[in-house]
């Protein structure tokens, strides 16, 4: 069965705001709007997830700061997490009573879009069992992390596009002791941030049935 | 007295942490009302107050971990 769904892309949003918007989204569809796919991106902000463990901050808050990163907490799941200009953080606001109430099946297919859309662009990258995101050989590319409210999903994915990644040396990713990467990175020069959203929104029509 | 059960959260999944309890044992609840978060496999999952009254107590403390069917706390 296909499902209808509104995308909205809301380009570079500052974190705080977006996340108020999404709330706004996730009570529109709990009260029985079509579900939401959002597109953006985020200058540069360190969130914490409802398991971070305080050692995943490499640096003193005053440190990051001065770097020109923003602190927050949020409710979903997960340890610290980086956002910043070219990164491409997707929100799916779905209605997981549409698609069985299965969380665990709804993450592996988040996993799915992401190594799919890495295809896209030549990359060989694979989700690792016990360990969501998405890695290309021993360095992660997607993180995950998302909140359920009455069976509607919030937060989502951040794919490192064009991310400078060295901000990621402020923290431990995931709580990982793992490097980060990019499509940059892997391909050697900048992809358009246009055609990554153009595949993202096709490839969840495919694996989501919208 | 109305208990507070850590729902099903989907195939596979049998058990949760909880990350966080918005209330304390004798807050006034409202049916509906956030009153803790579950979390697994990096997916946060709000629990809202199952019935008006109060919280009376808490079976799974923050940072512990729920069985799936299992009892988090009553209300009464």
């Amino acid at each position: 069965m296909k499902h209808s769904i509104t995308v909205e892309d809301w380009g570079l949003i500052d974190y705080i705001d977006g996340y108020e918007r999404q709330k706004t989204c996730v009570q529109g569809v709990i009260d029985g709007q079509d579900d939401h796919l959002i597109l953006c991106e985020h200058p540069p902000v360190l969130t914490l997830g409802r398991m971070t463990n305080p050692e995943s901050l490499l640096y003193q808050p005053k440190d990051i700061k001065e770097r020109g990163v923003t602190v927050t907490s949020v409710d979903r799941g997960g340890d610290v997490t980086l956002h910043a200009p070219g990164q491409l953080v997707i929100y799916p606001i779905f209605n997981l009573n549409k698609y069985g109430k299965n969380l665990k099946l709804y993450m592996e297919t988040l996993e799915e879009v992401a190594v799919d859309l890495l295809r896209n662009f030549g990359i060989l990258a694979i989700s690792i069992p016990g360990q969501r995101g998405v890695f290309v050989g021993p360095e992660k590319i997607i993180s995950i992390g998302v909140g359920v409210r009455k069976w509607v999903t919030y937060h989502g994915l951040g794919i490192n596009v064009n991310t400078d990644l060295s901000l990621f040396n402020l923290i431990k990713p995931c709580g990982l002791n793992v490097r980060m990467t990019s499509i940059q990175k892997l391909k050697g020069q900048a992809v358009l941030m246009q055609d990554v959203k153009i595949k993202v929104i096709k490839l969840f029509q495919e694996k989501f049935l919208i | 007295m109305t208990k507070i059960i850590l729902p099903e959260l989907g195939e596979g999944i049998t058990k949760a942490t909880i990350a966080c309890w918005h209330a304390k044992i004798g807050d006034s609840l409202k049916k509906g009302q956030d009153l803790c978060e579950a979390v697994t496999d990096k997916a946060s999952f709000v629990i809202e107050a199952p019935a008006t009254g109060k919280l009376k107590s808490i079976s799974v403390d923050q940072g512990q971990e729920g069985l799936v069917g299992g009892l988090l706390g009553t209300i009464e």
